[in-house]
């Protein structure tokens, strides 16, 4: 697939001296749902910001459809709409002009039509004449990403969406999305929440402390990392692992033994366990497994990170 | 040129003022009213005529670029700043606009407002005093220049200004007493002839006097100066926005 994002070598120190973005390469596929993943402070929001050209790299080049964000800002910008993640919005205004003027700042002729129905797609519709200020902060949110869409973007960067948001608007936002992704838009979004990552995404990047720890395809993520363990339930607890099962990957908890595996291999070794721990007289009363998810995946990786740092 | 996102700073900042319009148009009327009152009735009644035109509508050529200048450079620095204070500029800096359709759409805006205020005062004058315009082409030319390059210095003041005291200091400390002492309410000649040399460095004098000379026939500088003054003073305007979009200063981080 084609890439419609091109960031390469991206860095970005700001005025005061701190290095937000330490060189990051990225590439985002056209079509794609791509999750960034991140703790607080890690560079999620510079880094869209840089490519939205709200900062300015410090070193880099990125592209948008080919177009160079900085040579060829016009035509780079006109395939990108953003949500922000604060709600930065006018408050005098009301609902309809605020998404006519975000419209027009991108040069797209008037279109009544257009716009009701993105207003419509996000229960906005009735809300169209009232001022900005009298709107709950969820539906703020929703006027922010109407006014993301008013323009028809390809490329829409959601900058932590769903913070603050209720449950119900966190799904008409999903089905949103999807719809946005049916029509071929390329979605880039950052969360907190792993499970929202965990169902939405294509693919998922990881980042912390300035740097991309790793960008992959989810499944294969899951897989790769995906550790399963095997909860072995005894029927006498022992204080040591006994010498004939010395070859694998014992751990001692509780009344029972936890033994880990790659799914990915052709031979996981359950089997020859069951049958060593038979040999070595342990007598089993249940058998459990349990896959890792995302989100320990994504703890380790940071704590990895952190640590190092 | 993208017209279109021209069109709608233009519109969105108008919208600001039409939703204001009747405070926009009454305190105008009100405090030029209260000038003829005290200047043109009360002090204007003991003194007779300066350069031949009678005190009462000699002031109003001075009262229009007051309210003007001061207006223009306001709104033009309210209307960036606001978005730089709530947020929203955000929007500005992500599309695909260039800082020169920026510049456009909000000085124009601001320009408009300041027009449509100074011709509010034009009219509420004629109420009071008796007066033909001589120059009105030139007339409109001189409001128009005025409210053009004041709108340009608001719109340097709100890109700079890090907070609302920041955004009055400037047009408090500078603009009012400039205009003040420019000649808005006497003739640079009625001065001392010292205090006529130091008034000459006061930019703002030139202005007033060429916008009188439309108005009168007479003028305290030479009309070419006036014009002179007023296209330099654009042009710096010009010049240091320019630069600050060129650098992103105080805009783009
Ligand atoms: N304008 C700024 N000036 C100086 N430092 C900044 C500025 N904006 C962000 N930073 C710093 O850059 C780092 C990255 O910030 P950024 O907002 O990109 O993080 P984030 O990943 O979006 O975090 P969060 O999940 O909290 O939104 C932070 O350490 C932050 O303090
Ligand atoms: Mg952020």
């Amino acid at each position: 697939m084609k890439n419609i994002v091109e960031v390469r070598s991206l860095t970005k120190t700001y005025d005061g001296g701190f290095e937000a973005l330490k060189s990051v390469d990225l590439d985002i596929k056209q079509g794609e749902i791509i999750a960034l993943l991140g703790p607080n402070g890690a560079g999620k929001t510079t880094l869209i910001s840089s490519i939205c050209g709200i900062t300015r790299a410090t070193s880099g080049t990125i592209s948008i459809g080919g177009h160079d964000n900085v040579t060829a800002f016009r035509a780079a910008r006109n395939l990108v709409g953003l949500v922000p993640q604060e709600i930065n919005l006018e408050p005098f205004e009301k609902v309809i002009n605020t998404v006519r003027f975000s419209r027009g700042l991108f040069g797209k002729a008037p279109s009544d039509a257009y716009i009701e129905s993105v207003l419509k797609s996000l229960s906005l519709w009735d809300k169209k004449d009232s001022k900005v200020m009298a709107l709950s902060g969820g539906m703020k949110r929703r006027v922010l990403i109407a006014k993301a869409l008013a323009h028809e973007p390809r490329v829409l960067f959601l900058d932590e969406p769903t913070a603050g948001v209720d449950v119900e608007l966190r799904k008409d936002m999903w089905e949103v999305v999807a719809k946005l992704k049916e029509d071929g838009v390329t979605i880039i979004l950052t969360t907190h929440y792993i499970e929202e990552a965990e169902a939405i995404a294509d693919r998922i990047g990881v980042i912390a402390s300035g740097e991309i720890l790793l960008v992959e395809d989810k499944a294969d993520l899951m897989t790769r990392m995906g550790q399963k363990t095997l909860k072995v339930d005894l029927a006498e607890p022992i204080s040591e692992i006994p010498k004939g099962l010395s070859a694998y990957d014992l751990t001692i908890e509780g009344e029972g033994l936890l033994y880990s595996y790659d799914t990915k291999t052709d031979r996981t070794g359950i089997t020859s366990l069951l049958a060593d721990l038979q040999k070595a007289g342990l007598k089993m009363t249940d058998l459990q497994t349990r896959q890792s998810s995302l989100e320990e995946i994504f703890v380790s990786l940071v704590a990895d990170k952190e640590g190092a740092a | 040129m993208n017209f279109q996102a021209i069109k709608s700073i233009y519109i969105f900042e108008m919208a600001r003022f039409f939703r204001t319009l009747m405070q926009s148009f009454i305190s105008p009327v009100i405090s030029t009213s209260l000038y003829f009152v005290v200047f043109g009735t009360a002090i204007g009644s003991r003194i007779e005529s300066v350069e031949g035109v009678g005190y009462g509508a000699f002031i109003v050529p001075g009262l229009i670029m007051l309210s003007v200048m001061t207006q223009a450079t306001s709104n033009a620095s309210f209307g960036i700043y606001f978005p730089k204070f709530i947020g929203t500029i955000y929007e500005l800096l992500s599309a695909p606009v260039s800082f020169f359709e920026i510049t456009v759409g909000y000085v124009g805006a601001a320009a408009t407002k300041a027009m449509f205020i100074g011709l509010v005062i034009l009219a509420t004058s004629f109420l009071f005093v008796d007066f033909t315009i001589e120059h009105p082409i030139a007339m409109i030319a001189f409001l128009t220049l005025t409210c053009l390059s004041f709108s340009l210095l608001g719109f340097i003041i709100g890109i700079w200004a890090g907070n609302f005291e920041q955004l009055q200091l400037i047009p408090l400390l500078i603009i009012t007493p400039l205009v003040f002492l420019g000649g808005s309410f006497y003739s640079v000649t009625m001065l001392p002839p010292i205090w006529q040399t130091i008034t000459m460095f006061n930019p703002v004098v030139y202005l007033i006097s060429g916008f009188r000379w439309s108005f009168f026939g007479t003028a305290d500088v030479s009309i070419g100066l006036s014009l002179f003054a007023i296209g330099l003073f654009t042009c710096i305007c010009l010049g240091i926005i320019a630069w600050i979009f060129r650098t992103g200063w105080r805009i783009r981080q």
